[in-house]
């Protein structure tokens, strides 16, 4: 069983227009940025992307926007600094937003992922972005219902891997990557490192390999090694 | 204004007791951490998966892998610890942090809370704030008491969309010290040199002046920071 792949554009090739790819990453960390410009490579159409920010400047996720390869984007918080490209496909007409609350949004995955059909959250209750949703009081205090949120592709960012797919992380890197890692048909890891099997100790795993289909390892994108 | 941004941050580190789990949100909270005092151990949380952040890194240390929710590049405190969002999340909307410390753009007198989005405002975006808003033991407000134009930020009903109803249960601004009882407000402190009438005057539902009204405690300033506006 060998999950690796020698480049991000043979890990990206069998991707289609209009597919749902999820994206890890909070900052640059833990963002698989050199898949992503891979990706943007494909000159695909229709896709939804489901990222918690909404791409920065020009590059990676802010770029594929810039493409017009992006239909709509399901999102946390997509108003941070350097998401203009986002902001102005929107406030044109372009591009389709879907905002939720960030708890609702790791929630969602990590109920697709674990093979729930739903779940009741206090999230949002009595605000704007729980209209239309079911509310149901339990225990004397209100939820509203939320779907699980799965991918056909999740593109994630992890440090060192082996050839079954297992997965480290370092520091602030793992974010959504460990659960969109779970939620997605296709999942596929940009690491730092490809070790032989066993050399990752099973303290250190955080994804196991069943969860992976295919890894490459990477240089880091140069806008992502941000200095002052 | 009778405080700095620093000397509200300043009177809020002193309420936080040892042993304290704290997310602090965007602005006037994030300057809690510098004021936290000597010998209290208190974890700061942030939401992309650390308990127990330090401060900013030095320039040209940064570890490119490190940010805290806000995007800074940090440090880790010794006897920090780092998980993935689904966890970051569950100790917030589980109720496990004992303060979350939220800027606002309105509070009103029964302590709903409205501070991520102003009418308007053309791309929306919410982030962590409603799941913090609901989840933390105490929510605690950090903001200045009027808008850069002069309009009271503690109303009788919110008009900006809200972040969650009834959550906030104190308040703390550049003039005072107010805690939400029910549907009252309780003044229970001044800053130097303002009066309950003035404070009063500036905030947009009633409030009851506790009967052993204090002065904020803070000094004119702290390792040369200035805590009060001159």
């Amino acid at each position: 069983m060998d999950k690796c792949v020698p480049t991000c554009d043979e890990a990206v090739a069998d991707i289609p227009d209009g597919a749902t790819i999820m994206m890890g990453g909070f900052g640059p960390p833990g963002f698989p940025a050199q898949l992503v410009e891979a990706l943007r490579r494909r000159r695909l159409r229709d896709l939804v992307v489901i990222q918690c920010g909404g791409g920065t400047e020009d590059y990676a996720l802010g770029g594929l926007i810039l493409d017009g390869a992006v239909r709509k984007l399901i999102t946390s918080y997509p108003t941070h600094p350097g998401a203009w490209a986002l902001r102005d496909r929107y406030l044109r007409g372009e591009i389709e937003l879907e905002v939720l609350p960030q708890g609702t949004f790791v929630e969602r995955i990590r109920a697709a992922g674990a093979g729930l059909g739903g779940f009741y959250t206090p999230t949002g209750v009595g605000t704007e972005l729980a209209e239309g949703k079911e509310v149901r009081v339990i225990n004397g205090r209100p939820y509203v219902f939320e779907l699980p949120l799965s991918a056909d592709f999740a593109l994630i960012k992890a440090h060192r891997a082996d050839r079954w797919g297992n997965l480290t992380y370092r520091r602030t890197m793992r974010n959504f990557n460990p659960i969109m890692a779970t939620a997605a048909k296709v999942v596929i890891a940009e690491v730092d490192e490809i070790v032989p099997v066993g050399a990752l100790s099973p303290e250190e795993i955080e994804t196991p390999g069943i969860f992976v289909d295919r890894v490459v390892a990477t240089e880091r994108h140069p806008r992502l090694v941000r200095r002052t | 204004m009778a405080l700095t941004r620093e000397g509200v941050a300043y009177r809020i580190a002193q309420d936080l007791p040892d042993g304290s789990y704290v997310n602090l949100g965007v602005g006037i909270p994030s300057l809690v951490l510098q004021f936290l005092p000597e010998g209290k151990d208190v974890l700061i949380h942030s939401e992309n998966g650390i308990l127990g952040v330090g401060s900013k890194a030095a320039p040209g240390e940064e570890d490119p892998d490190l940010v805290n929710a806000n995007g800074d590049y940090v440090t880790l405190l010794p006897g920090a610890s780092l998980f993935d969002h689904a966890l970051s999340f569950a100790i917030i909307r589980g109720g496990h942090l004992t303060h979350a410390i939220l800027g606002a753009l309105q509070v009103s007198r029964r302590g709903d809370l409205a501070n991520w989005k102003v009418p308007g405002q053309r791309v929306p975006g919410v982030g962590g704030a409603m799941d913090l808003a609901v989840g933390a033991q105490r929510v605690w407000v950090a903001m200045t008491h009027v808008t850069e134009r002069g309009e009271p930020k503690i109303v009788e009903a919110c008009t900006y969309p809200l972040t969650a109803p009834r959550c906030v249960k104190r308040i703390y601004t550049d003039l005072a010290v107010i805690r939400v009882e029910g549907e009252e407000l309780v003044l229970e402190e001044v800053a130097p040199g303002v009066s309950p009438e003035e404070v009063q005057a500036c905030t947009g539902a009633p409030l009851r002046i506790t009967e052993d009204l204090r002065i904020m405690p803070v000094p004119p300033e702290v390792r040369g920071i200035p805590l009060r506006a001159p």
